[in-house]
Parts: structure tokens; C-alpha cells; sequence
């Protein structure tokens, strides 16, 4: 869906989606890392399970929620990649103590 | 307006609902008369118990009433989901009252035994269990948790999908609710009562004020007396999470939805449009000492509600002698007794009379008394 | 001037002023009260400074000048400014809780804490419209915002076959600075309701004199060259299998599905209200923004006293009037706190000149793109409330039984119950049940929002200061 600028010469940071190496940019938030990466990271729904995608990029819409570092529901759109952090793809409602 | 109805109800939230649409069930032509979208509405506040362990400390008929409705819910659960098509989640496999430290394990058991040892209240096998004994049946408890009572008839239901049932179930009833209309006045004309509201003129042979703490202000238009003495209640909810509970608490629950919600503070203030996040703070702070694993959550909203209660926290059910067929009914649990409501109280009303066995303690005569005993446990 | 400090935390408890939000206006804000001496702290959500309008200006791998343009790069110099004001800033902070007693949550890092402030700015700015077409909620649909964020800060752009639909100034801006960037645009589908042309006509005088008028042709000239597009499009939808496969509208009479892998949408911004209403700030339904904005007097103060508002929070006007509405707010608050300090400041007067100026050729792209009620009001299966999954006929229906207004809906459908909290339904919902119940969005309202405005942990909740009395009001046998 997206692709990076050819310009773009940030500093790279590996971070792991669901335990896979995945090169993100300095600078990216992980919604945009994840976005940028062609993977399928779609989440599923607490409600339904119904599959989703970021929607606003902004803070406002909660359709970016996330596992990081083992907190789920994590805004993605809002928290920049760092080395070695650990994304989980949501399927349904959070796990309790995650 | 100029309709005639069999029954006015005042006050279209759980409790007015539930006798509405008890009446409805009954082949009673009946208004509902409610406030709009702003009012203060304990029924879309409240945190949703069908509780019986700790009710009715002072005064043994509210805990006979009490065991009355939760063995009625079943039937009321099922005649909502027959009608409507709605689950509301009715779950009644006993609650607990969770305590940390030993401090308030000590006076929680004496306030079991003091249940216990009332003359003429309704035996509900409420008990205390050791924190090892809780553990068993609530696996995911900290190590502050000092034990708790349990109370096997204590269950808990999606009170949000109750009103909708209970409004579904009215219009297929043929119950007219008409929103907006906050009584001002009530008078009675030879054999019927007159009701005004901004939107004009209702005319009922009964009526019944179910306006929580407006009841009030309505009760004495028609020869009445409800004494009420409100306080305001704060809840956090949290986002959803995978199932963890099984059993709902005083104060944690998990609804059928996933979310969590955290309850519940009594305050002497009465603005509910805010919440006070010092009393959200000590909430928060017992439920992660109960459940640690809660700590992480996300609270995703916090309001405060006001609580309908009465001088002495009892309910009150009452017929005017003055003005016979308006009737007064107000209590804080309107969920849990929303199956006598429905059922109970409806019956009584249609056929004019208060049945002195089951809520003839409840009337407002005891008010005229001496003082009241304190007031009861949630 | 001392240089700003950006810390990872307020350091202190209490400050002249507050300003919470650092786009255009906050920048601007922050920058005149720290000038003055005022004790200032600038809290932000994102990482860097610039809000959406010039979103990672400081840290954006966009480097050549004209591919974002002028307009972006304009806020360089009041980020620098700021930096020299002498303002405390902090970024990715969350502010959660605002009350009248001028107090603050906001929560850094998984932790929260109180601030007091004699004087609270609020620059909170602007969402997008919600835009409830039947799929909104596919993966593959974003907002035109979304894009532009991705690409303002980490050089991303459309790659696979991409619609843009909507109207409105930003899309156009969107569609250019794509294009330039090498990105893929395949159709520009323009919802603009072609009645919307003459009712804009009296308003044209006052735009060809503004500067949107020239910079907006050339923006469509250059995009034209380079994209179809589609112009008189209604019944707009997408499609798909858990993914978005198609999108499909109405032109010219004819309907037409065309597949694609992205779809971004807009159709203009709505000042962000929820802290303001959680603070109790009054607020009225604008009839020509069709949106709720705050009751404000011409220093941007609010009904709370202590707080003002500015930037797009106060209605939307875009980042040079954010800018002057920032400045004025901030004049005042100098006004009140240190008059002495006024001398130096530029003169009301002068900043009044700039915000009119700022403001002219507004009310011609309001009734421009004003949104056609097929685009704002949903019907049957479409999803209005995304958090909680209910649709429009679900929404109806509980008119049908009774409900009255947003709160009441809450209570039969959960409608705003979501960690969103009705940002991306709460318009929506009001012209819908207007709609349904034949009143105007005021008399029907919105939702009554509370603290916490934006989800903070249980553990964050749980270590806020307690006293004595709090806990009295809690346990109980």
C-alpha cells in the first residue's frame, strides 16, 4: 500500500512484528513501520473480530491498537519504533496482564 | 395530548421500565413519562449487580424482597430474551465481597453474623471464606486479599441491555413512552389523575412515580411522602479483555463484554457531571491490590451517577390513602429487584393494592416513626 | 532569551501557563507567553513539535523545500522561536483530565501527574470529519490526514492502486504533495455538491482576494495534469472481503466500480472537543461548519474562567489564523498575569489586523465544501460508531424505542463507549438522530464526556494522591 521515499536516508532500527526481523526508520512510529512493511498487520476487532488497519495516523481513532513490549492496546500511530521492540499483531480482546 | 391510559408511569428509567413494562405484559394501556437526554439516570450509571448478600441489615423484609427478585430474574431474563430477542447476560452463580488485610476481614465477619443472627430474615447462605478458599474460585487474586464473603444467589446481568429489553419490550407491548416530558404537576379530576408536562396534558385512572429522587418533589402532589437522601457514586471502566472473572464482586465485575468495571464510592456531592479522580484513584488502587493482573489495563471512561436512596436506604413502595391509585415506588436497586418490579408491583398495581405481605414494610409510614435505623449496606 | 528546555517530564507543579498542544497556535501561544516571562509549559502528544499542519517538521526525511511547500516550512520558524522562548517543553505527554479548578493529568511515560496552571491555552486542534461511507471500516480505508502524516514524517507514500474522495483544500494539497514524492495516485473522486458553487458565489469576492485562491488553483492545475478526476460523485462505497477490493460512486448518472488497494478520504476537519467539553466548556453547534465549537469571547476565553482556546479547537480557520488566534490568547493571558510585560508585545490591535486577514476567503471554502448530507448521515448497515461496531439502522432503531439524544443512545447501544469516545462518531450521531427526530443538532446534543479523555493505565489511576476522606468514600464493611 505505501512505500518509502527514495531520499529518505534515516538511521535504521530492527524491531520484530510477531517475533519477524522487520527494518523500520528512526523516526517512524510503529503504526507507519508496520504500514510501510507489506506484511499483513491487520488486528482483529475486540468487538466482533472483525479485521482493521490504522484510520487517522493521528491519536484519535484506537484502530492502531497494538501489543508493544508486551502492553497490549498500545496506540501504534502515537509511539516511535526503538531497536529491538517487540510488536504483537492483535487478534480480539487484550489478554488480561498483557 | 388527550389520551387516556390505564396507567401513567413518572420516570421512564430500570424501575419505571420494568413496572411499565410489567403492565404492558399485563394488557394495560400505559404512558411512560420520562426526562430527555440529560437527567440524572441511575439506571445508564449503575454497576449492574443482582445482589442479595448484605441487603436488608435492619430491617428483614428488604432481604426477603431481595431473595424474592433473584430467584424472579431467571424468569424475567427469559421472558425478555423470549420477546425481544435480547440476552441480557443474567449470570447467578454467586459474588463476593473481597477484603484486604485482615482488618476489614474481621469486620466483614461480623457483619455476616450479624446478618445471620436477625430474626425473620430469609436464610441466602452467605459466608465467609478464607483467602486460600477464594483463591479456589477466583485464581487470579493477589496476596493482600485477606478472604471475603460469598453469597451463592449473588449474580450480576448487562443492566444496559435490560433497559433496551425493557423499552423493546414495551413498544411491542403497545406502551407509549414519551420522553421529554418532565411532570410538573399532578392533580386528580373525579376519577382520574392529570399529569402536565411541557408537551401537554396526560390523563390516567392510576399512577405510578417512579422518578427516582424527583419522587420527592411528585410524591406529596398526590398525598404521598418519599424522604430521599441521595449520594453520588463514581465507576471506571476499563477496556475489554479476554474473560478472567468468573464471579462478580461489590466491587469489580466483568461484563459479558469484556470490560471491567471498578466501583464503587459513596460521596456527599451531587454534581455528576464530573468525577473525582482522588476517590477513581483509591478505587483504581483496591481493585489492582485484589486482581494485580488489572494494573495493566487501560480505563477507558470514569462517571459519577447519583444514587437513589431513601432517608433510611430501604425502599419505599406506598399507595396514596388520600388519593387512592397513585402509587410511589423508589429504591436503589433497581436491577437487582427489577424482576419483583416487573412481575410484583405490576400485578399489585393493576389490581389496586400493595400486597401487605411482601412490601407492606416498605411503606413511607415508618418515616413518620421514630428516626430510622442507619442506613443498609449497598 | 533563554533557551527552551524539552524535558521527558513537567518539571514543576504549577505554572503561569499551560498550553497543551503544540501545532500553529500552541507554538504560537507558547512562544508570546514564554517571551514574556510568563512561566510556560507546552505539552504534546507527538513526538516532535508541529501538530498535523507541520507534523515532524523537525524531523521529516522530506528534505527538497518544494515537495511539501511553502506553507509547511512556514512553521520552521516559529518552532525555533519557541526553543528560544524560555517555554518547559514536553512531548508525548498525554493530557487526560482538565477541570475548573485550571488542573491538569497528564500522563508521560506510563505515569501521571497533577499540574496547576493560572492560565490553560487549549490548542487541541482538529480531526478529520468522520466520513461514514458503507466500508469506512475496511483495511485499506484512511483518512486523507493518515497519508499525509505518513508522509510528512516518515516519507511514505501510496504505492498500489490509490482513490483519493472527498473535497476540500487538503486533499488537493494531499494529492500534490503525493504526486511530487513519486507516489501513485490512480482517481480523484470530488464529492463537491455542485449547488455548492453558487451558494459559495457571494463569498467569491473575498476568496480571489485571499491567498488560498491563488495557491489552491495552482495545486489543482498541477494534480489535474497528472489524475483523472471524477467530479459530481455521490453514493460513494467500498467494498471488499476483510480487505478493501473496490470502491464504487455515482457520476454522471452512471455507477462505476473500480478496484483498488487504497482509499483515502475527506472531506474537511472538525475542531477536537473532547477535552474542552470534559472541562466543561460551553459549546454550540455551528451551522455553517456543521460541527460543535466552543462559546468564545475575542480573546478566545472560554466559559470556564482561565481557559481559552485557540487554533482550530475554536473553530476551524487553518494555520495562519491558528497562529493569530494563538498570539491573541496568549496576549491575554500576559495581560492578566503580568500587564507590565505587554509593552513589548505587539499591539492588539495589530494582531487583530492579522487574524482578520488570516481569516478572509474561510467563509467561501466553508459553504464550498460544505459536506453533502448523503456523506454525513449514514443509513442502513453503515457503520457509525467504529469502536463499537453500530450501524445506522441499530441507531434508528433506538430512536424508534425511545432514545432521545446521544446519552440515551449511549445507554441502548453503547454508541460512544469505546476508547475513542466518540471522535470518529459523535457528528455522526447528532445528525443522524437530528435527522431521525426532525430537531436541530443543538437541541439534540452530544455525548457528555468526562476524564480520563484518553485511556490511562489502572496502575496510573491508582497512584494518584489519595487522602483520608477518599478512601472513607470507598471502603466500607
Amino acid at each position: 500500500m505505501f512505500k518509502r521515499i527514495d531520499q529518505d536516508n534515516r538511521p535504521r532500527v530492527q524491531i520484530l512484528v510477531d517475533g519477524a526481523a522487520l527494518e523500520a526508520r528512526q523516526g517512524d512510529t510503529v503504526s507507519s513501520a508496520l504500514l510501510a512493511s507489506g506484511r499483513d498487520v491487520r488486528r482483529a476487532t475486540a468487538v466482533s473480530g472483525a479485521p482493521r488497519l490504522p484510520y487517522c495516523m493521528m491519536g484519535v481513532c484506537f484502530d492502531c491498537l497494538v501489543t508493544i513490549d508486551g502492553v497490549g492496546n498500545r496506540q501504534g500511530c502515537l509511539v516511535p519504533v526503538a531497536d529491538g521492540m517487540q510488536i504483537e499483531i492483535q487478534k480480539g480482546k487484550r489478554e488480561i496482564g498483557r | 395530548m388527550h389520551k387516556d391510559y390505564d396507567v401513567a408511569v413518572v420516570g421512564g428509567g430500570l424501575l419505571g421500565s420494568a413496572i411499565a413494562w410489567g403492565l404492558g405484559r399485563l394488557g394495560k394501556t400505559v404512558a411512560v413519562l420520562d426526562e430527555g437526554d440529560i437527567a440524572k439516570r441511575a439506571s445508564r450509571a449503575n454497576f449492574a449487580l443482582v445482589w442479595v448478600q448484605s441487603k436488608g441489615l435492619g430491617m428483614p423484609a428488604y432481604t426477603g424482597w431481595t431473595v424474592r427478585a433473584s430467584e424472579g430474574w431467571g424468569r424475567l431474563a427469559a421472558e425478555l430474551k423470549d420477546q425481544t430477542g435480547l440476552d441480557v447476560a443474567l449470570q447467578q452463580n454467586g459474588g463476593f465481597h473481597l477484603t484486604l488485610g485482615e482488618d476489614e476481614f474481621a469486620q466483614r465477619g461480623q457483619l455476616v453474623t450479624r446478618m445471620h443472627n436477625q430474626v425473620g430474615a430469609a436464610d441466602y447462605r452467605m459466608e465467609m471464606l478464607s483467602a486460600s478458599a477464594v483463591k479456589k474460585m477466583l485464581p487470579l487474586i493477589g496476596p493482600e486479599v485477606s478472604g471475603g464473603s460469598f453469597c451463592p444467589l449473588d449474580g450480576h446481568v448487562n443492566s444496559l441491555r435490560t433497559f433496551r429489553a425493557f423499552h423493546t419490550g414495551m413498544k411491542l407491548f403497545g406502551v407509549d413512552y414519551l420522553p421529554e416530558r418532565p411532570v410538573s404537576a399532578i392533580a386528580r379530576d373525579g376519577g382520574e389523575f392529570r399529569l402536565s408536562t411541557p408537551q401537554g396534558e396526560i390523563h390516567a385512572a392510576k399512577v405510578v412515580l417512579a422518578a427516582g429522587n424527583a419522587n420527592q418533589t411528585l410524591a406529596p402532589m398526590v398525598g404521598l411522602f418519599a424522604p430521599m437522601e441521595p449520594t453520588r457514586g463514581q465507576i471506571v471502566v476499563t477496556e475489554r479483555t479476554v474473560p478472567f472473572l468468573p464471579h462478580p464482586l461489590t466491587t469489580v465485575r466483568q461484563t459479558d463484554e469484556g470490560t471491567v468495571m471498578i466501583g464503587d464510592s459513596r460521596e456527599e456531592q451531587l454534581d455528576d457531571r464530573t468525577v473525582n479522580h482522588a476517590v477513581s484513584a483509591v478505587m483504581a488502587d483496591r481493585a489492582q491490590r485484589m486482581f494485580p493482573h488489572l494494573a495493566r489495563l487501560n480505563v477507558v471512561r470514569a462517571w459519577a451517577g447519583i444514587r437513589v436512596m431513601s432517608r433510611d436506604g430501604f425502599p419505599i413502595y406506598d399507595q396514596s390513602e388520600r388519593a387512592p391509585g397513585a402509587f410511589v415506588a423508589c429504591c436503589h436497586s433497581g436491577v437487582t429487584l427489577a424482576s419483583n418490579h416487573a412481575f410484583d408491583i405490576a400485578r399489585m398495581v393493576t389490581a389496586g393494592t400493595l400486597d401487605p405481605d411482601l412490601v407492606g414494610a416498605f411503606s413511607a409510614r415508618r418515616f413518620g416513626a421514630a428516626t430510622a435505623p442507619g442506613p443498609g449496606t449497598h | 532569551m533563554t533557551t527552551s528546555l524539552v524535558t521527558t517530564t513537567p518539571g514543576r507543579d504549577t505554572y503561569d501557563v499551560v498550553v497543551i498542544g503544540a501545532g500553529p497556535a500552541g507554538l504560537a501561544a507558547t512562544a508570546m507567553a514564554a517571551g514574556a516571562g510568563l512561566s510556560t509549559l507546552l505539552v504534546d502528544e507527538n513526538a516532535g513539535p508541529g501538530g498535523q499542519v507541520w507534523r515532524a517538521i523537525a524531523s521529516t526525511p522530506v528534505k527538497a523545500p518544494e515537495q511539501l511547500g511553502a506553507d509547511y516550512w512556514a512553521g520552521a520558524d516559529l518552532v525555533a522561536e519557541v526553543q528560544a522562548s524560555g517555554a518547559e517543553i514536553v512531548h508525548r505527554a498525554t493530557v487526560w483530565s482538565l477541570d475548573r479548578q485550571l488542573e491538569i493529568g497528564v500522563s508521560v511515560g506510563g505515569m501521571s501527574s497533577f499540574i496547576k496552571a493560572r492560565r490553560v491555552i487549549l490548542a487541541t486542534g482538529a480531526l478529520e470529519r468522520p466520513f461514514p461511507i458503507p466500508g469506512w471500516t475496511l483495511p485499506g480505508v484512511m483518512t486523507a490526514g493518515a497519508a499525509q502524516t505518513m508522509l510528512k514524517s516518515s516519507g511514505l507514500v501510496p504505492d498500489g492502486r490509490t482513490v483519493i474522495a472527498g473535497q476540500g483544500p487538503l486533499l488537493w494539497l494531499l494529492a500534490a504533495q503525493i504526486l511530487r514524492l513519486g507516489g501513485r495516485i490512480d482517481r480523484i473522486l470530488d464529492t463537491t455538491e455542485r449547488r455548492n458553487y453558487l451558494a459559495a458565489l457571494p463569498h467569491v469576492l473575498d476568496f480571489v482576494t485571499s491567498p488560498y485562491f491563488a495557491k489552491g488553483l495552482a495545486m489543482m492545475r498541477e494534480v489535474k495534469a497528472r489524475v483523472p478526476v471524477t467530479t459530481g460523485v455521490s453514493e460513494l462505497a467500498a467494498a471488499g472481503e476483510g480487505q478493501l477490493a473496490s470502491v464504487s460512486y455515482v457520476a454522471g448518472g452512471r455507477r462505476e466500480t473500480i478496484p483498488v488497494d487504497l482509499l483515502l478520504l475527506h472531506q474537511g476537519v472538525v475542531p477536537n472537543v473532547n477535552l474542552a467539553m470534559a472541562a466543561g466548556i460551553e459549546h454550540r453547534w455551528d451551522d455553517r461548519q456543521l460541527c460543535w465549537s466552543p462559546l468564545l469571547d475575542a480573546d478566545g476565553n472560554t466559559s470556564v474562567a482561565g481557559i481559552a482556546i485557540a487554533g482550530d479547537g475554536a473553530g476551524i480557520g487553518g494555520a495562519t489564523v491558528a497562529v493569530a488566534r494563538g498570539r491573541i490568547a496568549a496576549r491575554a493571558a500576559i495581560e492578566a498575569l503580568a500587564p507590565a510585560a505587554t509593552a513589548k508585545l505587539a499591539a492588539e490591535n495589530v494582531l487583530r489586523t492579522a487574524l482578520a486577514q488570516a481569516e478572509r476567503g474561510r467563509s467561501f471554502l466553508d459553504v464550498l465544501f460544505r459536506p453533502a448530507p448523503q456523506f454525513r448521515i449514514p443509513s442502513g448497515d453503515t457503520i457509525v460508531c467504529r469502536c463499537e461496531e453500530v450501524s445506522a439502522k441499530d441507531i434508528l432503531d433506538a430512536v424508534a424505542i425511545g432514545a432521545t439524544g446521544p446519552n440515551q443512545l449511549k445507554a441502548y447501544r453503547r454508541t460512544g463507549m469505546g476508547p475513542c469516545q466518540g471522535r470518529l462518531c459523535g457528528l455522526t450521531v447528532t445528525q443522524l438522530m437530528a435527522q431521525a427526530r426532525g430537531k436541530s443538532p443543538q437541541d439534540i446534543g452530544y455525548y457528555r464526556l468526562r476524564a480520563p479523555v484518553k485511556p490511562i493505565t489502572l496502575a496510573e489511576l491508582a497512584a494518584m494522591p489519595q487522602t483520608e476522606a477518599d478512601v472513607k468514600a470507598v471502603v466500607r464493611g
